[in-house]
């Protein structure tokens, strides 16, 4: 999987693309490099950010995790917010499954999400 | 009835992905369901290695497919520590952001996402985790 991420004005832009053509999966394997990722923008008091998961076709529960995790680091002190663009409606609903659906923002416009921070 | 043996690492994930989704789709799965079976299996598979195992590089999977008329079964077979699958605490999945803790997601998605769970644990046969889709009617 690979992770880019770009520094905006007012939120970060983290993208997840899959390798080889082929799109992206995020398992006990991969988890561990977005959960670093994420940690880092987090740790240096950045906690508007935006996560395209337009290529990303599989997240395990360690995947939710992650996500989970960072949100709750977001919206602690309401000093920011990760928002979700364009997830795969399987990977919804299995947030949906485990009570984790309500912790996020979903939107299917990765430009109007950052505009909107 | 195909068979695989992976390696008990995190990077075999992936592989065993592809080995349940290619039968999941001969058994004639609708999408859905074949995200069910690929999860439950991911979660399963996962659980093998961390609790099973305790660790990466400590033993193998093993997975079969058996497609039948109905759907999918597949069976997990490992040599590690047994599992207790029943006293897995259910996660509250009611609990605000803030207080969400971590466990038992695994379990709980394994047994949501398919039709029939069946996990045994003997010294001959080793830890055999048997799991079951239906193909939807209609």
């Amino acid at each position: 999987m690979k992770i880019t991420t770009t520094e905006h004005k007012r939120c970060d832009v983290v993208i997840l693309e899959g390798k080889d053509g082929k799109k992206a999966r995020i398992d006990t394997y991969t988890a561990p490099k977005l959960q670093e990722v994420l940690n880092g923008l987090t740790d240096s008091n950045r906690y508007n950010i935006v996560l395209d998961m337009s290529e990303v076709d599989f997240m395990s529960s360690k995947g939710l995790w992650v996500l989970t995790e960072t949100q709750k680091k977001c919206q602690h002190l309401k000093r920011g917010e990760l928002v979700l663009v364009n997830p795969d409606e399987k990977i919804v609903k299995s947030f949906d499954l485990v009570g984790m659906g309500d912790y996020f923002t979903t939107s299917n416009d990765r430009e109007a999400t950052v505009g909107a921070f | 009835m195909p068979t695989v043996v992976f390696s008990g690492r995190f990077k075999s994930l992936a592989k065993i992905s592809k080995f349940v989704k290619k039968h999941a789709k001969a058994a004639g799965l609708d999408d859905a369901d074949i995200y069910a079976v690929e999860l439950a299996v991911d979660e399963a598979c996962s659980n093998i290695i961390e609790h099973a195992y305790q660790g990466e590089g400590v033993g193998k999977i093993e997975c079969a497919c058996d497609v039948s008329a109905n759907g999918l079964t597949i069976t997990l077979r490992d040599n590690g520590k047994a599992f207790e699958m029943d006293q897995v605490p259910q996660p509250d999945i009611n609990r605000p952001l803030q207080h969400r803790t971590k466990g038992g997601l695994g379990v709980f998605l394994i047994r949501k996402m398919m039709d029939d769970v069946q996990y045994s644990s003997t010294p001959e046969k080793g830890n055999v985790l048997v799991i079951r889709k239906q193909k939807a009617s209609g």
